[in-house]
């Protein structure tokens, strides 16, 4: 059995196909590029629109199938901007009523942890999902994915995002700052913020900007933005795998890029006595074959969608999903 | 000393009267051992770790004072980042919440809410209220023994972030009886606060309706 999924939550417009025994045949991304960074929605739904066709054959003929091999159509349902999610919805009903498929409707941040469960042979893992768009820090529980902490305000990719460019370093603003943070010496205090479980980054991501108008040094800033904005990821991951007592953690999202990230989540599990789980980067950021797999696991336990149920949703939450396959 | 708990930000131990102060005394201590975590600069680790275990005890006596149920400190060593205190003997309300007959639960959990209402109206906020942090005791009484995040503060915002994460705890771990047993929290903070709780228990579901992953229809200012 064949599903060909479709990733569209922000400026990745993706398609992977993959066989329910969960071998990836093609992941296939385009990304939209803005001049200045950051992601206007309607010109990334744009794009999406543009680049879907030959998005969709170039999985094919990467995947060496047609369409007609395809028995499942799973697309990203949210959370994530409107426009660029209903253009790849738009997409994913297109071809399941065009070729007579059934479509099935994906939560994004699920699909980041069902990936990673199935390449890295993760079983039962508390996950921080981090990227541009969302923070989280997800572990299992009696039937759905439940939400031991999350961002209040913006998601961490954002913070780092947005502080590159407010102090005018160049796009990709989070692996330049990673960069410069390397050659940051002395820590600058900044704002610690973790509510119970929760987190926020607006504060700190304000306040570091501020340090810069005010003669801070960037490299130091960025060493500093970049050890708080972690510690306190990693303290609300600490405080999920001391409640839970699960034995394994993971890290995923764009931002799972990041070394040094890796690097204090990885001593944190260390600690924990857990094991440590990365998914290949390509496999971290946002793509198709995740939604694909996700939707091969929902569909394959009898969960289906009638087209007038594939609306999209902004705000899906990771939480309010039965997970019917665990 | 006997490990009891691995914490996510303290170790916590078991030990006698006797050999921690070194004279003639009974019963057990509890050591809390903010240790340090070497995934983070020792700027912030030993930030982190001094202020709260300073403010950790302040706010134990206060709350205390305040008439919540608190361990009695004995120690607090910020060299050493340790915490000595009474050990309080019983269960987590974790585990005893949804074995209780409905009756009895909600009795506890407007306790509860009584008992965040007198911290809060002496100007202290918890921080972290979840049910492993409160034991359940032979005699009825709920302990509030962890006051690692907590702070000062008397801002109708805070006070409505602290009961908003205590419905997330709820939410999370005790989530077949999420909904009566918040209405029974919020009863107790209402009689307990007086005047005023009206406009926290508000603040706390705006707060809740700002999230980031709340249904656009539901949230605050559509």
């Amino acid at each position: 059995m064949l599903c060909l999924g479709i990733e569209s939550t922000a400026h990745t417009f993706g398609v992977g196909i993959v066989t329910d025994r969960g071998k990836i045949l093609a992941n296939i991304g385009n990304v939209h590029k803005s001049a200045k960074g950051g992601i206007h929605p309607r010109e990334a739904a744009r794009h999406h629109g543009v680049i879907a066709k030959e998005t969709v054959l170039c999985a094919l003929a990467k995947a060496g199938v047609t369409m007609n091999d395809i028995d499942l159509i799973a697309f990203s349902m949210g959370p994530g901007l409107g426009p660029t999610l209903r253009t790849g919805a738009t997409a994913a009903r297109a071809l399941s009523v065009f070729y007579q498929v059934p479509i099935l409707g994906v939560n994004h941040c699920i699909s980041h942890v069902e990936i990673g469960r199935l390449t890295e042979g993760a079983k039962d893992p508390v996950t921080l999902y981090v990227s541009g768009g969302n923070t989280q820090v997800i572990a299992f529980d009696a039937g759905r994915y439940r939400v031991f902490g999350e961002t209040l305000d913006i998601s961490v990719g954002n913070c780092l995002d947005v502080f590159a460019r407010e102090v005018g370093i160049p796009h990709p603003g989070g692996p330049n700052v990673e960069q410069l943070a390397r050659e940051g010496k002395h820590y600058i205090p900044l704002p610690y913020v973790v509510k119970g479980m929760d987190l926020s980054f607006s504060g700190l991501m304000t306040e570091a900007v501020r340090k810069h108008r005010t003669g801070s040094d960037l490299r130091d800033l960025c060493f500093s933005l970049q050890e708080t904005a972690f510690a306190a990821l990693v303290e609300v991951t600490e405080r999920a795998v001391a409640h839970t007592e699960k034995r394994e953690v993971m890290l995923t999202g764009g931002v799972a890029a990041n070394k040094r990230l890796r690097e204090m989540v990885g001593l944190m599990a260390k600690e924990h006595q857990a094991k440590f789980h990365v998914p290949p980067i390509e496999l971290c950021k946002d793509q198709g074959a995740m939604i694909a797999w996700t939707g091969l696991l929902m569909y394959k336990r009898g969960v289906r969608h009638k087209l007038d149920q594939t609306q999209v949703r902004q705000r899906y939450r990771t939480d309010e999903v039965d997970i019917v396959w665990r | 000393m006997a490990l009891m708990k691995k914490g996510a930000e303290a170790n916590l131990y078991l030990e006698s009267f006797v050999r921690v102060f070194h004279h003639a005394g009974g019963g057990k201590v509890v050591i809390k051992h903010r240790v340090s975590k070497r995934y983070r600069v020792s700027e912030i680790d030993n930030q982190l770790r001094d202020s709260r275990t300073a403010l950790e005890a302040k706010l134990f006596s206060d709350a205390k004072r305040a008439g919540v149920p608190t361990p009695l400190v004995y120690e607090v060593d910020r060299t050493n980042m340790r915490i000595v205190m009474e050990f309080v003997r019983g269960q987590q309300v974790k585990f005893v919440l949804e074995k209780l007959r409905p009756k009895t639960r909600r009795n506890i959990c407007r306790l509860i809410g009584r008992q965040i209402a007198r911290v809060h109206r002496v100007g202290i906020i918890h921080g972290d209220l979840t049910t492993s942090n409160m034991i359940f005791t032979e005699n009825g009484k709920v302990y509030f023994v962890d006051f690692g995040l907590g702070e000062y503060n008397s801002s109708v915002e805070a006070r409505g972030v602290d009961l908003h994460l205590f419905r997330r705890a709820l939410q999370s771990t005790h989530f077949r009886i999420t909904d009566e047993a918040y209405r029974a929290v919020l009863s107790g903070y209402r009689r307990e606060f007086g005047r005023g709780a009206d406009e926290v228990i508000k603040r706390a579901r705006e707060i809740g309706l700002r999230g980031r992953y709340v249904q656009k229809e539901e949230r605050a200012w559509h």
